[in-house]
């Protein structure tokens, strides 16, 4: 870690706010977040379901809904660019699936049934493949030369290999629905890693798994990432397998960051009241799960200062005035709390 | 295997169709209330020379061994003698099906054309003025009665702009009939005078056909992509970078193309039941305005064969509908 706090940050996600439109008005969706990512590291952004981290994953990817998003101010720093500023063509170009690529969380819906998982996966070697030059040909009348295809085709099959898919050239053959959840997501990680990216997005990616499955898809990923040197931004709600592969945690909460902290640190002295509540919850050897009373606030109407002061037994007034900045308990720890945890 | 097996299984279904399909047309002529054998004897027959030609005919025969020697008519392509043309009714249905079929291949033709790529745009574009143009198109495409835009479009290009031919199917005699489509005929014996000719007849019929077609298109292809535009795997290759054009024209056309196929059997079901009516219009000598002759003469088998035909035509329609829906989706071959 000590190693981590010199070195640059790949991604700086600072000050991003945002919105959706919704029929109840403005729905205040991302508020203030920072997000700090070193090269090579594995973070999972933590927390419950519409806490915005999935939103967050997507503002990378800037694949947000067009018509619906609103991005009031912040930036998106990817290795020196902001990508909020940057020209769409060469985001399109060159970043989307190329420097930073993605893991979905359904691995299923997230193939198109009508063609073969071949065809789907050449498909993003011929835009994506670390052979192709940068910026050749338009969009429809691409030529995929001989060469690099069969080039692009050996590094597939490699991958499958990698991915540990038996039989690699058979599969590519079979059309998504021929084949096992676990195997789908195996593929996404391998068309994840294949343009050899320095940064995979991995929304929920276990969520639609087995249980079995879940902690073996894990490991995988965790080693690839790490023999790669690509970082992983990993959404999650599920504490454990966060606990499972991750350097580092950020929780979100309720739009808000409220504590990053590496993985040691944040599970043996979490700082932020939600982070420890949140700990709390996990269900304990004894049997009992303890919740954290009251509700998840309305977007549209947040409440003022700390989102979570109405569930905050420690809530004073300077809470609920105004968002407390970031303050550091410890190294490469960083929380959001008028009254943290010692 | 799984597809041939498919196209097989389909193929074996033709069979009892059609059986049921010549059954059914035998019934609803005997439930008519017009007596075939006394139009066939004439105004001036007497009524025991209709009886006799009853007997002659079979007519008094109980309905189950009419249906037997119906069924052995049929099967060897024997389906009577027209009253009007005086020639056995199979030859002429045989040689007026080329007409109706270049006809109604060109309407499919424009109307895939034209209909798929705007459903597209109109979906892409939903609810922007261009998709609120194309549903009044659409909705107003599907209530235009065949004949009148028939008509319409006589009226508007051949008599007061003069740009197309007024009725018929070509000008002059036309090719050899080898095939006995124009179009093909003309182009394999090189006459190009003629080829020109018979694509300018062809021109407004196909269009009149085409235009009710074209508009179902538009509605089934703009569902159709609507319901594909935003499902996880656009949003996987959108966030993988893949041109948004590809991700369109060729992921989610796809799809979107697999209820738009299904469909193109109905139309093509609907398409010929507005031939004959067009045909008439535009002077057609195809099987729609033959059975419109038909019908006025009362002749009975003359209708009936005509029914079985066309019936089997789109039960053919229909075949290949499911053969090609077999083979762009993956899904519906287990």
């Amino acid at each position: 870690m000590s190693a981590g706090m010199t070195a640059p940050d790949l991604l700086t996600v600072s000050d991003l706010s945002l919105g959706f439109r919704t029929d109840a008005g403005l729905a205040r969706v991302l508020d203030g977040v920072n997000l700090r990512l070193q090269a090579g590291q594995i973070m999972g952004l933590v927390g419950e379901s519409g806490c915005g981290k999935t939103t967050l994953a997507r503002a990378v990817l800037g694949i947000l809904p067009r018509h619906v998003a609103r991005i009031d101010r912040g930036s998106i720093r990817f290795d020196g660019t902001d990508l909020l500023q940057a020209d769409e063509k060469i985001l399109a170009d060159q970043v989307r699936g190329r420097s930073i690529t993605f893991i979905p969380q359904d691995p299923f819906s997230s193939f198109n049934p009508v063609f073969t998982i071949g065809t789907q996966m050449m498909e993003i070697m011929r835009w994506k493949s670390p052979r192709r030059p940068v910026g050749s040909g338009s969009p429809l009348f691409h030529a995929y030369p001989r060469a690099r295809r069969a080039a692009d085709r050996e590094a597939v099959l490699a991958m499958l290999d990698a991915v540990q898919l038996p039989q690699p050239k058979q599969i590519l053959a079979k059309y998504p629905h021929e084949v096992s959840g676990g195997q789908r997501q195996r593929l996404m990680i391998a068309m994840a890693l294949l343009p050899e990216p320095r940064l995979v997005i991995a929304d929920e990616p276990t969520t639609a798994l087995d249980v079995t499955i879940q902690a073996q898809i894990l490991k995988l990923l965790r080693r690839l990432a790490t023999e790669r040197n690509v970082a992983v931004l990993l959404t999650t709600h599920d504490l454990g397998t966060a606990y499972e592969i991750c350097d580092g945690i950020t929780v979100m909460y309720a739009g808000q960051d409220v504590e990053a902290a590496p993985i040691d640190a944040f599970f043996r002295r979490p700082a932020h009241p939600y982070t420890n509540k949140l700990l709390a919850s996990l269900p304990r050897p004894d049997g009992k799960v303890q919740g954290i009373p009251g509700e998840v606030p309305n977007l549209v109407r947040p409440p003022m200062g700390c989102r979570f002061n109405p569930r905050c037994d420690r809530a004073t007034d300077p809470c609920r005035a105004e968002r407390p900045a970031l303050t550091a308990p410890g190294p490469a720890h960083a929380v959001r709390c008028y009254h943290p945890h010692a | 295997m799984r597809r041939l097996e498919m196209v097989l299984s389909r193929l074996a279904w033709f069979v009892p169709t059609m059986a049921g399909l010549i059954v059914i047309v035998f019934l609803i002529s005997n439930v008519i209330p017009t007596d075939p054998v006394r139009i066939m004897a004439g105004e001036n027959a007497t009524q025991e020379q209709v009886e006799a030609l009853r007997v002659k005919l079979g007519y008094d025969k109980p309905l189950a061994v009419q249906l037997l020697r119906h069924f052995q008519d049929v099967l060897s392509g024997n389906l009577g003698t027209s009253i009007y043309t005086q020639r056995p009714i199979s030859e002429d249905l045989f040689k007026r099906l080329p007409a109706t079929l270049e006809l109604s291949i060109a309407a499919i033709t424009v109307a895939i054309l034209l209909g798929i790529p705007l459903g597209v745009v109109s979906a892409l574009k939903r609810n922007a003025w261009i998709d609120q143009v194309l549903r009044v198109l659409s909705v107003s495409g599907l209530a235009f009665a065949a004949f009148w835009l028939a008509m319409e479009l006589q009226f508007l290009f051949s008599m007061t702009l003069r740009i197309a031919p007024l009725n018929g199917r070509i000008s002059g005699f036309g090719p050899d009939p080898v095939t006995g489509f124009m179009t093909i005929d003309s182009l394999i014996q090189g006459d190009w005078e003629s080829l020109r000719s018979a694509l300018a007849h062809l021109c407004l019929p196909a269009l009149t056909l085409a235009l009710p077609a074209a508009a179902t298109i538009v509605r089934f292809s703009r569902a159709g992509v609507l319901e594909v535009i935003n499902s996880n795997h656009v949003l996987y290759q959108r966030a993988m970078g893949i041109p948004s054009r590809l991700i369109v024209w060729k992921y989610v056309l796809r799809n979107a193309l697999i209820s738009t196929v299904t469909q193109i059997g109905l139309i093509f079901g609907v398409l010929l039941t507005n031939a004959v009516v067009v045909e008439t219009v535009f002077d057609w000598p195809g099987l729609g305005s033959f059975a419109v002759q038909s019908i006025l003469q009362s002749d009975h088998k003359a209708i009936i064969g005509f029914t079985i035909w066309t019936g089997g035509l789109i039960v053919a329609i229909n075949l290949l509908v499911d053969i090609a829906h077999s083979l762009i989706d993956p899904r519906g071959a287990r």
